[in-house]
């Protein structure tokens, strides 16, 4: 089954880019043929001439990076973008999101649905959509929700998942807490998943693992696809009897999203690590897991100041609704183990029912895949997970933008474009819910 | 890639603009070695020439000419529309070198001036020459692919930049309402040779907070102090303080015109503002601001769109050692008030949002290094701690390694509009030169009440957010859910 990738707006763009770009690097060794093909199924398609092209529609509203993005693929010789699935305009949408979703999205909604429609037509079984956007600008975000929105109408039916990158703290858009605090809002009531990046996790992965002294956005970006390279590449799940499963986005969402109250999803791996220190180091499955496992329970986003003392709660303790200091309450884990002696990997540390919800046993909480096939590294792992993780960035997002709400500064520029403070207050009543219900998981 | 028009009116106006084409016409010349029409160009210039050779042939004479100043200028035509009520400094425009850029389809000039009268130039010639404005600036819209900015230039204290520049103004948010409006305007000293400038300064301002996306205010005087500063540093002849002479901001040699005129050194200064702010929709970068999203990030209250505006380093050192300090030593300047454009003291006043639109060498971490640094001297309003927009150009002014540009929107510009409220009490009280106003068709009385209440309700609502300074701000209730 295939899944078909919208990239709207300047992050998205060039995400996805990189996405692909790494999807199709990946395995080229001749005894991998059967991951390779399921991987290219899901992802490429090939033209009358044998060339491999993306199954994606491009979207922006404005061409240079989508140019960039196209031309990049075309020059790497291994893939390119399909010719005429893109759509870009002249003017961006000035970090306005009420310009994207209710001006830019309406007035070009006919032309996206038709690329969309036609990528899709060349699947022969739609698996579904992943959009891929940021949430602070005006096109990635308003546009990317008008669209999502619109894919959510034409194909009631079909799993979609949005990808989204959430900006730094400060300084790259004012008024992105109010674009992100609505394009999350309104994604909630549309999407079947919400897998989250954010720009300043990232960076500090790029800083402190990495080693990286002047981190651009290319630096940024190549870690997010990276890592998402590590959840949407082919793997074995536990019924799939030795075939790669051939439904990722229904796996992923069956695994991971067992209630319609919460589906933010967030991502972490091991090992990440500059690729000079590669030759001199060894990779060991319980080393790595016992460090993914306690970056799970403590919350932290990389393998560098893990807080050791973070412990589940005991049997008691958890009746008095009050968890452990630190304590990230997970829902539901998805593991994904790639690599040398995958089968050998032991993963009961996961299994533990105290990371859990009462109300869900381990058993159903907890989901393995595993494939023999190396990705970067001999061994890595990459965790999804539904928790609390990012609890504490939604609080804040929202916090900052109730805050400008209530002085009601801004607020002129998106009614220019008929939005109303009603709408405002909508999005965030659904958010303060959202945040309720994330908060009381035990 | 989308365009701009600049409209230049009055003396004022038209001398600031005419600097901007001709030194923006340099830089372009810097970069663009091959001399081709680039996508650079052409966000402020229309190509002339049709067919694709030869547009490299014209582009290249073009910008070849601009460097040695001899040949004629043919093929490159600025979108502007310049506009000025007496023919002196547009005839001279039209003498000088620059004649051949300019077309006469885009100039509009009459012959006796408004007579340093706001009413004059907002309602006589207003309405006399509106068709014909409103047909040169449709002219203008038309050459445009995707016009997205009208660049105003205007001085406050006269009769036709004030006047007939907010009348302008209004011409424009009528005619194309989605196209964002900023407006430069170069406010009149205090011992201004103009008696009526509070007068005109009063009731442009008015206009401005009606019917502008964003001004700029430059004062006459900080110009005056800035060109002193740099005639004394270039003067001083201190070891290790040696200025580079052929940067940007203090000379315009290189550029079309050859000798140097009165005023040229302070409009150099207001066209160098107009020159960074445009240049990340001129040229490449990897953070791009595109000039819609200026507004947005920097105006959170519709009548708050005055942008104090300050630029850094206002002339580079020959010597060029220690250049992360030097870096750095850049953004404090942009904070203090030797480099502002306005008098004022933003740290002791209230920041509600900033820009800082960089040039150059200059990485994302350099970026945040200095925000973290500079934000604890630096007083946000309280909903709006975090109110940074940054952007990154990679092409660097002429003469210069980096350029800063910071656009501030902070309530110290009250000050100014106080001092000239002063000033128009002072006259007002006794009526003095009322009457040349109150002749004027259309004007009344009621005229200068309203414009000198709109004034006073602008400096109260800095006044509000001035005093919420200082004191904790508990955050706002949050919304509660039934559980």
């Amino acid at each position: 089954m295939s899944v078909v990738t919208v990239q709207l707006g300047q992050c998205g763009n060039q995400v996805g880019h990189e996405l692909f770009d790494i999807i199709c690097s990946d395995a080229h060794e001749p005894q991998r043929k059967e991951y390779r093909s399921a991987s290219c199924e899901r992802f490429f398609h090939h033209t009358a001439h044998g060339d491999l092209e993306a199954r994606a529609v491009l979207v922006d509203m404005e061409s240079k990076v989508i140019n960039r993005s196209m031309s990049k693929a075309a020059k790497s010789g291994r893939w390119r973008y399909g010719e005429s699935s893109h759509f870009s305009q002249k003017q961006g949408s000035g970090n306005n999101w009420a310009n994207g979703f209710c001006v830019h999205g309406p007035r070009h909604r006919e032309a996206v649905e038709e690329l969309v429609r036609r990528e899709v037509e060349r699947c022969d079984r739609l698996a579904g959509l992943m959009a891929m956007m940021s949430v602070a600008g005006g096109t990635g975000s308003g546009v990317g929700t008008y669209v999502t929105q619109c894919l959510r109408e034409i194909y009631p039916k079909s799993f979609i998942v949005n990808h989204l990158t959430w900006p730094y703290g400060t300084g790259e858009v004012i008024v992105q807490n109010y674009n992100s605090v609505l394009s999350l809002a309104h994604l909630y009531q549309l999407s079947d998943a919400i897998l989250v990046h954010e720009n300043d996790t990232v960076h500090k992965i790029c800083s402190q693992l990495l080693n990286l002294r002047d981190i651009s956005f290319s630096d940024i970006n190549s870690i997010i696809a990276q890592q998402l390279g590590g959840v949407l590449q082919p793997a074995l799940t536990t019924d799939s009897y030795g075939v790669y499963s051939r439904n990722p986005l229904g796996e992923l969402l069956s695994a991971l999203t067992c209630h319609p109250e919460y589906k933010l999803l967030s991502v972490s791996t091991v090992p990440q690590m500059p690729s000079a220190s590669v030759a001199y180091s060894t990779f060991s499955w319980p080393g790595m897991l016992k460090h993914l496992r306690q970056m799970l329970i403590s919350n932290t986003k990389m393998e560098e100041g893990i807080d050791w003392q973070v412990r589940p709660p005991s049997g008691s303790e958890r009746t008095r609704s009050v968890t452990g200091v630190g304590f990230n309450t997970s829902l539901a884990n998805l593991l994904i183990l790639r690599g040398k002696d995958v089968y050998s990997a032991e993963t009961g540390g996961f299994e533990d029912p105290a990371l859990y919800t009462s109300w869900l046993s381990p058993h159903t909480a907890f989901n393995l895949w595993k494939s023999p096939v190396p990705f970067k590294y001999e061994k890595s792992a990459t965790l999804v997970s539904n928790s609390q993780a990012l609890l504490r960035p939604l609080d804040n997002m929202v916090g900052k933008a109730w805050n400008m709400f209530a002085s009601k500064a801004y607020v002129h520029q998106y009614i220019k474009f008929g939005f109303t403070e009603e709408d405002f207050l909508d999005s965030f009543t659904s958010l303060e819910q959202v945040i309720s219900s994330y908060s009381q998981l035990c | 890639m989308t365009q701009s028009v600049v409209v230049q009116v009055g003396q004022c106006g038209n001398q600031i603009g005419c600097r901007f084409w001709d030194l923006a016409l340099r830089e372009h010349a810097h970069v663009n070695k091959r001399g081709l029409y680039d996508e650079a160009l052409s966000s402020f210039f229309r190509n002339l020439c049709n067919d694709t050779t030869g547009s490299k042939l014209c582009a290249q004479r073009i910008l070849k000419q601009n460097i040695c100043a001899v040949l004629t200028l043919t093929y490159l035509n600025p979108q502007a529309v310049l506009v000025d009520m007496e023919e002196g400094v547009v005839n001279e425009i039209l003498q000088g070198p620059l004649r051949e850029v300019f077309d006469s389809g885009q100039l509009l000039t009459d012959v006796s001036g408004s007579g340093n009268n706001w009413a004059v130039g907002h309602m006589t010639y207003g309405s006399a020459y509106r068709e014909q404005i409103v047909d040169k600036l449709r002219k203008a819209a038309e050459h445009c692919d995707c016009l997205q900015c009208f660049f105003l230039i205007h001085s406050m204290g006269g009769g036709t930049g004030s006047g007939l520049g907010t009348r302008v103004l209004g011409l424009l948010e009528e005619e194309f309402p989605e196209v964002c409006r900023i407006v430069t305007s170069i406010y009149p000293s205090a011992e201004d040779d103009v008696i009526t400038s509070p007068y005109n300064s009063v009731l442009a301002m008015s206009a401005l907070t009606e019917h502008a996306d964003c001004v700029l205010p430059v004062e006459n005087q900080s110009l005056v102090d800035i060109v002193n500063k740099i005639n004394r540093m270039s003067h001083s002849g201190k070891l290790g303080s040696v200025i580079k002479t052929d940067s940007t901001v203090i000379s315009g040699q290189g550029g079309v015109s050859g000798a140097e005129k009165p005023f040229d050194a302070m409009n150099n200064i207001v066209a160098n503002l107009l020159l960074n702010i445009t240049s990340s929709a001129r040229f490449e970068g990897s953070l791009n601001m595109d000039l819609n999203e200026i507004a947005m990030n920097l105006v959170p209250f519709p009548h708050l769109h005055y942008l104090v505006p300050s630029l850094t380093p206002l002339y580079p050192l020959a010597d060029v050692s220690v250049p992360t300090r030097r870096l750095d030593q850049m953004f404090s300047d942009a904070f203090s008030k030797d480099h502002q454009l306005i008098r004022g003291n933003p740290k002791h006043s209230l920041y509600l949002a900033c820009a800082l639109m960089l040039r150059g060498n200059v990485q994302m971490s350099d970026l945040r290094r200095n925000i973290e640094r500079l934000k604890l001297s630096l007083p946000f309003v309280s909903w709006n701690q975090e109110g940074w927009k940054t952007s990154l150009c990679s092409v660097p002014p002429v003469g210069h390694s980096q350029f800063l540009l910071a656009l501030a929107n902070n309530t110290c510009v009250k000050a100014t509009f106080m001092e000239l409220r002063e000033r128009f009490t002072k006259l007002y009280r006794k009526k003095a030169h009322l009457h040349h106003y109150l002749h004027v068709e259309g004007m009344e009385q009621n005229t200068f009440s309203e414009a000198i209440s709109s004034l006073s309700s602008l400096i109260e609502e800095y006044n509000h957010l001035d005093g919420t300074k200082g004191r904790v701000m508990p955050d706002a209730h949050r919304l509660s859910i039934a559980r």
